[in-house]
């Protein structure tokens, strides 16, 4: 179970936002040193004010944008236990499950939470519960093959503890 | 029943027709990465002890996107590509050759009926080639290298029927933000876009154009047909062979979207979004401080050739930056064998080649604070092409010129 507080967030979420090329670039291919750098432009002190296992919950076609796969990976390592959205860009959904970030798409708890609620995720159950707002959703559960690199921690964990792919 | 053109590359390469919203595994026949998207690829080949199992002959890689290098760091990943490329055997287009997508369809790897992923979200502008294009993160590029292999869910396919000529002052950046605005950002999320109907109006640089912004509406892939005339004047235009293929006409597809191409008129995408678009006429005057032509969008010869015939004879206005940039060297060659570079350096132009820098931000050209610019790329995020209160008008190659000569957004057809 992932349980924390929600980061409340519109539509069209993009790379960008979470990581934006002219930190990404000033650092290149070191991904510890662009840990301040999330959400920089959009919500500023993010990084001092993020707990591990907090949620973010936004709307539609959240993940727009670029393939970096900083984005999703720099999400999991501040410590957020999850990403709710109505909608997910397909790079970014890839990016999130291969990196071990759950990815749910929901509709009702997007459009009931407000910044700072409790959100509790269950992902082998598909049901994520609003207990501030007292709000449960059955979500679509992630196909067996996603869910398995997702409890693995990401593929490369997955490859490591199983010596192959899962398909 | 017919098959679509994205049926029938999957199913030349698994033997049946999946369908929409199937899993399935595919072999790929070349995966490319960048010096965005290499180091992290690299991290996952060591941690996943699979970087001896790399494929040399299915990895492109290039340095296009903070080339040539604008700090320590950079050149540092440079290096290490150059090594690895090395090591492994792996064809490496290095600084100064061209931004990657351009130069898959140059050197032929864009042939119609292959599969290729590559490590960068406009990999979709292969699709202008009937090439089923996607892209990917660097973890997916890493084991596609290694295992020649890689997993997809089947999209649905849109048929996009385009109507009409182009009307004058009228480009395909004008039809993709068109688009765009019609079905919005994600108006195509998980889908394959397959564009039908009068395409003969539109240039092979116009198509490349139109795919690579398909995955501003969340397409998956972007693609177009090859008919006999397109692969004749690819074949022309690259120096290389390119075949013909087309969905049958029978297809079946799961929705259909109309376009007028007729009744456009030129367009801008607004900040802060791709989807937040308007006729350039309801945007007009607004100051701007720097215009960039150029990038895997529209860094093509058409591009240029066209925001020629504006600058040709004037000068960018006092106090504005114009910066130029052909999508590859191939590109830079043919706009200076025909005297069209000499146009843009006369009007005051700063010209260079390779790279996506100013795009992405990465370098030549951020954007200072509360600056405005004209850019015919393909986003417009918050900050992206510098300080977080600058903003970015994305606009055809015609516009951007206009809006140079003015020093505001201006309607490219009053030079017309």
């Amino acid at each position: 179970m992932i349980r924390g507080r929600a980061w409340v967030l519109g539509d069209n979420i993009s790379t960008d936002h979470i990581i934006s090329g002219k930190y990404k670039y000033s650092k290149m291919g070191r991904l510890e040193d662009m840990v301040q750098y999330v959400f920089a432009d959009v919500i500023p002190g993010f990084y001092e004010k993020v707990r591990p296992g907090d949620v973010i919950v936004a709307g539609r076609g959240f993940g727009y944008g670029s393939s970096r796969e900083h984005a999703a990976r720099l999400l999991k390592l501040v410590g957020i236990g999850a990403v709710i959205a109505k909608s997910f860009h397909r790079i970014f959904y890839r990016n999130a499950i291969n990196s071990g970030l759950p990815v749910i798409i929901a509709n009702e708890i997007p459009r009931v939470t407000e910044e700072g609620d409790i959100i509790e995720v269950y992902l082998e159950e598909g049901l994520v519960i609003n207990k501030t707002k007292n709000v449960a959703e059955h979500v679509s559960p992630i196909p067996e093959p996603l869910l398995s690199i997702l409890k693995s921690g990401g593929l490369i964990e997955y490859i490591k503890k199983f010596g192959r792919l899962p398909w | 029943m017919g098959l679509t053109l994205t049926e029938k590359i999957l199913n030349s390469k698994l033997g049946r027709v999946p369908a929409p919203g199937e899993h399935v595994v595919v072999r790929v026949d070349y995966v490319y990465m960048h010096d965005g998207t290499f180091p992290l690829a690299l991290r996952v080949l060591r941690e996943a002890g699979m970087e001896s199992r790399v494929d040399a002959s299915r990895l492109v890689l290039f340095i296009d996107h903070a080339a040539p290098a604008p700090s320590v760091a950079a050149a540092l990943v440079h290096q290490e590509m150059r090594k690895f490329a090395r090591t492994h055997g792996v064809r490496l287009f290095d600084v100064g050759t061209g931004i990657s997508h351009q130069v898959m369809v140059e050197e032929g790897y864009a042939k119609p009926g292959r599969l290729i992923i590559g490590a960068d979200s406009h990999t979709v502008t292969l699709g202008a080639m009937a090439v089923f294009a996607t892209g990917v993160g660097s973890t997916d590029a890493a084991i596609a290298a290694a295992t020649g292999k890689m997993w997809l869910r089947v999209p649905e396919q849109v048929r996009v029927r385009l109507h009409g000529g182009l009307p004058q002052g009228i480009m395909g950046k004008d039809v993709a933000l068109a688009l765009i605005g019609d079905i919005g950002s994600d108006g195509a999320i998980y889908k394959a876009l397959e564009f039908q109907g009068d395409i003969n109006a539109l240039s092979i640089d116009a198509r490349l154009t139109i795919s690579n912004m398909s995955v501003e509406a969340g397409a998956k892939a972007g693609l177009f047909p090859v008919d006999e005339a397109t692969a004749i004047k690819a074949s022309k235009l690259f120096g290389r062979s390119y075949a013909v293929l087309e969905p049958d006409r029978d297809a079946e597809y799961s929705d259909e979207i109309e376009l007028e191409m007729n009744r456009l008129e030129p367009m801008v995408a607004a900040p802060p979004s791709v989807d937040n678009t308007k006729a350039v006429t309801e945007v007009e005057g607004v100051e701007v401080d720097q215009i960039f032509i150029g990038s895997c969008t529209n860094g093509r010869f058409e591009d240029f050739a066209e925001a020629a015939k504006i600058l040709k004879g004037r000068r960018v206005r006092e106090g504005v930056r114009c910066i130029a940039i052909p999508a590859s060297r191939r590109v830079f060659r043919a706009l200076m064998e025909t005297g069209i570079l000499d146009v843009f350096v006369s009007a005051g132009c700063s010209v260079t080649y390779g790279t996506c820098g100013p795009c992405l931000g990465a370098h030549f050209g951020l954007l200072g604070e509360g600056e405005v610019a004209v850019s015919t790329t393909n986003r417009n995020f918050v900050g992206r092409m510098g300080h977080a209160s600058s903003k970015v008008y994305l606009a055809s190659p015609l516009t951007a010129a206009a809006s140079a000569v003015e020093g505001r957004i201006t309607d490219p057809r009053k030079y017309m």
